[in-house]
């Protein structure tokens, strides 16, 4: 590419980005630009400074030194809507749309005004549709948000974008919520927006995504570009060492030898609560040795059988087994004297109390019990050796067991949860999202010891949005869809594009 | 403008905050004692002096800050585990009644009376608290509401009783309740000083809260359901039962500054008791950041600045309520300076 034409081409370039927070750096004079007609993908792990790059573009920080140019023009700092006015969209990884309000009316959001209504509609109608049609974002313009499933929010949000004339599109994580057929939509959807001279920036640590997606990928690590290769020129092995600056190698369990049935659901449902979906007559077996994977577009009863599991709900019907007995009194103390060990899926609001010490955290579920307490005291030099033993062993990075747990990291966090639970020799073990928003090599480390307690006998319930991370790890695969459960698939008996359809829904036969 | 927390607060943040705070208070009491008129130094020479400038002075404040301590420790017990409870006023007259009835009515001998007295003021300071936390537990009730409007309840059926049923028949008419036998009061710690054993009380009490959250497992229950509930919920803590626990502990310490009111000082009971000192509990377990320990220091100030500024208008003729603004200036500051150590003001 000769210069010239690359001046032309370039719709936005930053050039030495740095932004401090105390001693910090978060971004540390990244430079890089993007041309029309490319799809760039941003690769980092958490904390490597993707989302504070992404604020300082849409001017939500103000860089310490650098620039930020779009079209050629200068963006001015730390003015907010300055880019969107430049052509810059961003869909965020959580959705901000308007639930009671049409297709339409979020899309015209902020653009038109309200409080006349029918004014120009028609034309915006019609402008949506032929958007629609010509991207393939396919969405009913009179449909309520509330109703419209995570893909079509999505592809609103990506609509409502393009309405604005963005024409430098930014996603953010896109297919954390997506099943697998949805994600190729997407991808189609991008080929045909680059086909019209649209350029998209892809945030993403999916790294089969970023090869499928990318033209060029970019590599952030602490802060710092680290690479920049095209995607030809790249495989999947050298970007995720790029990613951590390390070698990986992915876990790789072997047969699993299953035992007895440890926990057994027979018909259970549980309440539908607020927005979230109930157990239907659900029919589970955990087996002892066996690690069992449950796949779902998140939102589909997960919650209601982590919390079943974790004592905070208890079945409207049907029959819980623990062991071959008939369980009755069920609650999260009972839950943990069943050997139950619970790692949850939100470990700064159900795992740990920020506030507290290590020490008070590491003890958290056993701080009743001796040698911890004693009729009523604590002891809390026995309190502490547990914990040193849990930030020994599970090396747990910490100043010291007295250090308020909400300044580590949360791998750190995940490490201590991991450790407090393996620690008590649990019988089942229920993983939910155990390694989501960790870095790779802490990913790599809980998903070693979940085998490993699999492989000592623990029967183990992994459930995870990460398709991927499900097909890696299990011995048996069901989905969740609804409230449902599949069947159990062996390992290696389906293929993701199989399952995907089960996550959307089909298969199950009271498709009621 | 945004607020950015801070993660780890310097000692300088911890401490200097706070010290800056006080210090912002005593810069606003001399700008009051200067609108009314007065020299500003010497204002605050007075009430110093009038709070702890002589025998009597010091004993005084001692005495005012013997409720305080209860009630201040009543409010830091429930706050930790994130019960509002501001009804500590209705615990303390249910307390006041109790000692009064005991006293007057069972006509015991005083090594008898005076335990009982406590114990039944300590059970009716807990049951008023029951109620609400009950209701809060069970349906959902806001315990603000509740424990606050217990508080008119009380002063209304404390008002019935003195008129009726408890009137003291020598009252020459006034709604006041018979006083105690002589032996069913609080002995004075010295012989002829003016402080009685109700202080004592308070202090043991102080000490035993703090053991309580500190070594006890029921401490470190209320301390993780005041600070993450759900989170506590989910370990195995029995969310409701520690509430329970925690009101029956601050109604009962709230109570205990009834009894020790009547059996130490007063003798007998009226309607005008408590001057607020179950609201003013509230100033004395914030500024102490809910430390029992902490709220004894701070029952010693706030009730240092009362006494301090009753002698201080008498001499300087700034008007007493000099003292209610110095102290919610304090808490106001204090407040501020609590928010400070934890977030750092940034722009942009």
């Amino acid at each position: 590419m000769t210069e010239t034409k690359e001046a032309q081409d370039v719709v936005l370039r930053l050039s030495g980005i740095t932004k401090r927070f105390g001693a910090l750096t978060a971004n540390d004079a990244i430079s890089f630009s993007l041309a029309r007609g490319e799809v760039v993908a941003l690769l980092g792990e958490n904390g490597a400074g993707k989302t504070t790059l992404m604020n300082i573009l849409f001017g939500h920080y103000t860089a310490d030194e650098g620039t930020v140019e779009v079209f050629g023009q200068p963006l001015p700092p730390g003015l907010p809507g300055a880019a969107l006015a430049a052509g810059v969209g961003m869909v965020h990884q959580h959705f901000t749309l308007a639930d009671n309000m049409t297709v339409l009316e979020n899309i015209l959001l902020g653009t038109a005004p309200l409080w006349r209504p029918g004014l120009g509609r028609g034309g915006a109608r019609q402008r949506v549709q032929q958007l629609s049609r010509d991207f393939g974002l396919a969405v009913h313009p009179d449909a309520r948000v509330a109703t419209l499933s995570v893909g079509e929010r999505q592809r609103v949000e990506i609509l409502k974008a393009l309405y604005r004339e963005a024409r430098i599109l930014i996603l953010d994580e896109p297919t954390a919520v997506l099943t697998p057929q949805e994600s190729d939509a997407l991808f189609e959807t991008l080929r045909k927006a680059v086909a019209q001279g649209l350029s998209v920036i892809f945030i993403s640590h999916k790294l089969h995504e970023v090869t499928a997606v990318s033209s060029r990928v970019l590599v952030l690590r602490h802060g710092r570009l680290v690479g920049e290769v095209a995607t030809a020129e790249t495989d999947r092995h050298q970007l995720a060492e790029l990613m951590v600056g390390a070698e990986i190698t992915p876990p790789a369990p072997a047969e699993a030898r299953p035992g007895a049935t440890l926990l057994k659901l027979e018909k259970v449902s549980t309440p539908a609560r607020g927005n979230r979906t109930g157990l239907r007559g659900i029919d589970l077996e955990l087996k002892a040795g066996q690690i069992l994977g449950l796949a779902g577009v998140s939102g589909n009863g997960q919650g209601a059988l982590a919390d079943l599991l974790s004592g905070l709900e208890t079945p409207s019907a049907g029959t819980m087994e623990l062991t071959g007995e008939t369980v009755t009194s069920w609650s999260p103390r009972d839950a943990l004297k069943a050997r139950i060990g619970r790692i949850p899926e939100d470990r700064h609001t159900t795992g740990t109390i920020a506030d507290f010490t290590l020490t008070e955290n590491a003890v958290l579920e056993r701080y009743a019990q001796p040698p911890i307490a004693t009729s009523g005291w604590m002891d809390w030099s026995a309190a502490r050796r547990a914990a040193e033993q849990v930030i020994e062993t599970y090396d747990v990075r910490c100043p010291g067991p007295e250090t308020r747990i909400r300044l580590l990291s949360g791998g750190n966090m995940q490490k201590l949860i991991l450790g407090r639970v393996l620690e008590a020799q649990p019988m089942i073990i229920l993983a939910n999202q155990p390694v989501r928003g960790l870095d790779i090599g802490a990913v790599t480390y809980v998903q070693e010891r979940l085998i490993a307690a699999r492989d000592a006998g623990a029967a183990v319930l992994l459930i995870s949005e990460d398709l991927d991370e499900v097909l890696t790890l299990s011995d048996v695969v069901r989905v969740i869809c609804e409230g449902r459960l599949s069947p159990e698939f062996p390992r290696g008996s389906k293929t993701p594009a199989e399952l995907g359809q089960w996550m959307a829904g089909q298969g199950f036969d009271d498709a009621a | 403008m945004r607020l950015d927390p801070i993660a780890a607060p310097s000692p300088a943040r911890t401490l200097g905050l706070p010290a800056l705070a006080l210090g912002a208070t005593v810069l606003v009491a001399m700008g009051l004692a200067l609108i009314a008129g007065a020299d500003p130094l010497a204002t605050l020479g007075l009430i110093a002096r009038g709070a702890a400038g002589s025998k009597f002075a010091l004993l005084e404040t001692l005495n005012r800050a013997t409720p305080l301590i209860f009630t201040g420790l009543a409010i830091s017990v429930a706050f930790r585990a994130r019960l509002w409870n501001i009804g500590a006023e209705a615990q303390l007259y249910a307390g006041a009644l109790v000692t009064v009835v005991i006293g007057t009515q069972l006509g015991l001998p005083g090594p008898l009376a005076l335990p009982l007295m406590a114990l039944g003021a300590v059970l009716a300071g807990a049951l008023v608290l029951l109620g609400p936390v009950l209701l809060k537990t069970r349906l959902g009730v806001d315990e603000v509401v509740t424990t606050l409007l217990l508080n008119f309840i009380m002063a209304l059926f404390i008002s019935y009783l003195l008129e009726g049923p408890l009137k003291d028949p020598m009252g020459m008419g006034w709604p006041k309740s018979p006083a105690l036998p002589r032996d069913a009061r609080l002995p004075r710690i010295v012989e002829g000083l003016r402080l009685h054993w109700g202080f004592g009380l308070a202090l043991l009490s102080a000490l035993a809260v703090w053991v309580m959250q500190t070594r006890t497992t029921l401490g470190y229950e209320i301390r993780a359901t005041g600070l993450n509930a759900e989170a506590a919920r989910f370990a195995g803590i029995p969310v409701g039962r520690v509430l329970v626990k925690t009101a029956l502990i601050s109604g009962g310490l709230a109570a205990l500054a009834g009894f020790s009111e009547v059996a130490g000082l007063k003798g007998n009971l009226t309607a005008d008791l408590s001057p607020g000192f179950g609201y003013t509990g509230i100033v004395v377990a914030m500024l102490a950041l809910l430390h029992p320990l902490g709220v004894v220091v701070s029952a010693l100030f706030v009730a240092g600045v009362f006494v301090g500024a009753d002698s201080m208008s008498r001499a300087a003729g700034v008007p007493t309520y000099i003292a209610d603004i110095l102290l919610a200036t304090a808490l106001l500051f204090m407040v501020l300076a609590i928010l400070l150590t934890k977030v750092r003001v940034v722009r942009g």
